[in-house]
């Protein structure tokens, strides 16, 4: 295939969490954006080293809590007082005390769905591919490896200078990843 | 923090993982069980459970062509054992959202190592809890009458019905608990998808792990995401069994009719969820070589947990018969002296000394650490727990009119269905086992002292490199 394939961006090794840690600040103090960490496990500090705001997934929870709690009180209501109106027990066709179980079981499931698609969504997940797969070892980031890459999208991004920067933090095995 | 590799010995707890483990060596001794061939044991366990599988599709579909006559159901005793066995099933779940969301909040790290185990048990559980009253709708074909479908007859269900309660409890639950468990496995299924040797272990993990390559953008996301669900799950497992005690706790059966319901079947069930964590965990930690992240500690801890819980039971026993003598109510006061003299006392003595006394055997320091021990005791805890549900159940065999009491015997059908449903939780379990990775590798790493990026072996490396580097 002689049509030319873009960059996308570099790729250093580290050798344990401290060290990416590490090297984490300086890339973010150095100007950086777009550049992201791969670990096998979540890094305590890492978030704010990248500088990370909050994370989003507590509102779609909030979102998915507060429709289940809707849908759960207005069933109840419309099919027992409005669809189909039958006196059980002599009891009024509507009261929200009976409604309890249903509406908070139904917001509890509406919130977990929120919560689980919310955070895949926010995640861009499912993603078959990424350019990384090409990396020879890029698969040991799901045992024991730690990378950090940036991508060439960075404003900041020289292949020559970030090369340099990432091997002058420690980083091994420096490289370019293509598309 | 330097607590974990320089405190004086004592002062902190040991570490949670055990025998000299690095992260690649903790990967690759979880990995081993999923990527071995299976051993003769677990083919001959796979073909034992599958029979009783088999037998329990069998007692369904013959219950389901002849009808509920088959099972040992009479006049005064309407609900016999598959409200028996739905009541055991769903309780043994719930130990396993406590440890994964309810220890998850209290920061109870040790929780780690069991928390995937317990999760699939509890799943598993519930899949068994789910048959019953499924099957014993009586007319089948119409279970989804259950759900509130449109339809043309225009009718709904009942939403003041406790039972149609328990269908969005237990619903809400499994799908719940299913999604936890699946969030939990993402990471460690990328793990296994890298590791694939084959083209079809590689795509079958990697149509799973959705992608996940362990970006900390998407850690943050995903650790917000556990964190909620932990605390969503927490209130979702209490309510489930105080809702399941609602089937009893909201009828007018003496006996049934009781405040301390929903606190009690919590306890019971958390109670005997943790004996059933025991009975599976015990030996699969001696057989799948899990000893080092298993370890005695955790075992210990969930003895505590056993003792605590069956001492609230026990409180329970109790304080029913004290409030049916203080309530002064003769239906209620002789429900509770039959319970414990009448045609069914033997069942109730079984209870007590399970559920009462064997717990408090956990007070010895070396029967709670021992494997023998804690495997034999969570068995007549389990044994217990499946008898208190009955001995509740029976309250209905003698009701308010003396010419209609009956004495209550299951059939052949109703002991295999039950046995069965042993079968269904054993396949599903052997087929985790063998296909899953049975303790969370992801997590079980960030709770290694190694991994904590201030961790005193990084630093120490830090200065003699930093020094190597100034004198050379």
């Amino acid at each position: 295939m002689a049509e030319m394939r873009k960059n996308w961006g570099l790729v250093a090794e580290f050798d344990n969490p401290g060290a990416l840690l590490e090297a984490a600040h300086k890339v973010q103090e150095a100007g950086y954006r777009k550049w992201e960490t791969w670990s096998p496990f979540p890094i305590h500090g890492m978030d704010d080293a990248q500088g990370l705001g909050g994370s989003r997934v507590p509102w779609i929870t909030l979102g998915g809590g507060l429709t289940g709690f809707t849908i759960g009180l207005t069933l109840q209501w419309w099919s027992g007082a409005v669809a189909y109106p039958l006196v059980i027990g002599g009891k009024p066709l509507f009261s929200w005390e009976f409604a309890v179980p249903v509406t908070f079981e139904l917001s509890i499931l509406l919130a977990a769905f929120g919560t689980v698609f919310g955070m895949f969504i926010l995640n861009k997940l499912p993603r078959p591919y990424h350019p990384l797969d090409k990396h020879p070892d890029f698969r040991g980031v799901t045992d024991d490896k730690f990378f950090l890459s940036i991508e060439v999208s960075d404003p900041k991004f020289d292949v020559h200078r970030s090369k340099a920067f990432l091997e002058e933090l420690g980083g091994r095995g420096v490289t370019l990843v293509e598309e | 923090m330097s607590a974990h590799t320089k405190s004086p010995d004592g002062v902190f707890p040991p570490p949670l993982v055990q025998g000299g483990h690095d992260f690649g060596s903790v990967t690759d001794t979880i990995c081993k069980i999923v990527e071995e061939p299976p051993t003769a044991g677990w083919f001959a366990a796979f073909a034992v459970a599958s029979s009783v599988l088999a037998m329990l599709g069998g007692c369904i579909a013959w219950l389901i062509w002849e009808g509920t006559g088959i099972w040992g159901l009479n006049n005064p005793v309407g609900w016999g054992w598959a409200i028996v066995n739905f009541v055991f099933w769903v309780g043994i779940g719930h130990a396993g959202t406590l440890i994964s969301a309810i220890l998850f909040l209290f920061r109870q790290r040790w929780r780690t190592a069991i928390n995937r185990f317990a999760e699939a048990m509890t799943i598993f559980a519930v899949i068994c809890a789910l048959v019953f009253p499924g099957i014993h709708v009586g007319r089948i074909w119409a279970a989804y009458w259950m759900a509130p479908l449109p339809n043309q007859m225009a009718m709904w269900p009942n939403f003041r019905s406790p039972l149609l309660w328990d269908v969005f409890a237990v619903s809400t639950y499994f799908t719940v608990s299913l999604l936890f468990w699946y969030v939990g496995l993402v990471p460690d299924l990328a793990t296994l998808r890298d590791r694939a040797k084959g083209k079809i272990r590689y795509y079958a993990y990697g149509l799973f792990a959705l992608g996940w390559r362990g970006a900390n953008r998407h850690w943050q996301n995903y650790e917000r995401a556990y964190l909620l669900l932990a605390g969503l799950a927490t209130p979702l497992v209490l309510s489930v069994h105080t809702i399941v005690s609602f089937d009893f706790a909201v009828s007018v059966i003496p006996g049934w009719h009781t405040t301390i319901f929903p606190p009690y079947f919590v306890a019971g069930a958390i109670f005997s969820g943790f004996a059933m964590v025991q009975t599976l965990a015990v030996p699969s930690r001696k057989i799948f070589g899990l000893e080092d992240f298993i370890t005695v500690r955790h075992v210990e801890n969930m003895n505590k947990v056993i003792l605590v819980t069956g001492t609230m039971v026990g409180y329970a026993y109790a304080m029913e018969f004290f409030i049916a003598w203080y309530s002064a109510a003769p239906y209620e006061s002789f429900a509770f002296i039959n319970r414990m003299f009448g045609p069914f006392g033997w069942a109730y003595f079984i209870m007590v000394s399970c559920n009462v006394i064997t717990p408090q055997l956990f007070w010895s320091k070396r029967i709670r650490t021992s494997m023998t021990w804690t495997f034999i005791l969570s068995i007549f805890v389990n044994i217990g727990m499946w008898f208190e549900r009955f001995v509740i159940t029976m309250s209905l065999h003698r009701d308010f009119v003396p010419s209609s009491w009956d004495y209550y015997s299951p059939t052949v059908f109703d002991i295999l269905t039950f046995v069965g449903s042993f079968g269904l939780f054993f396949t599903l379990f052997l087929l985790f086992l063998k296909f899953l990775p049975a303790v969370a590798i992801a997590e079980i790493k960030g709770v290694m002292p190694e991994a904590d990026p201030h961790w005193d072996g990084y630093h120490d490396a830090h200065v003699a490199k930093a020094e190597e580097a100034s004198h050379g």
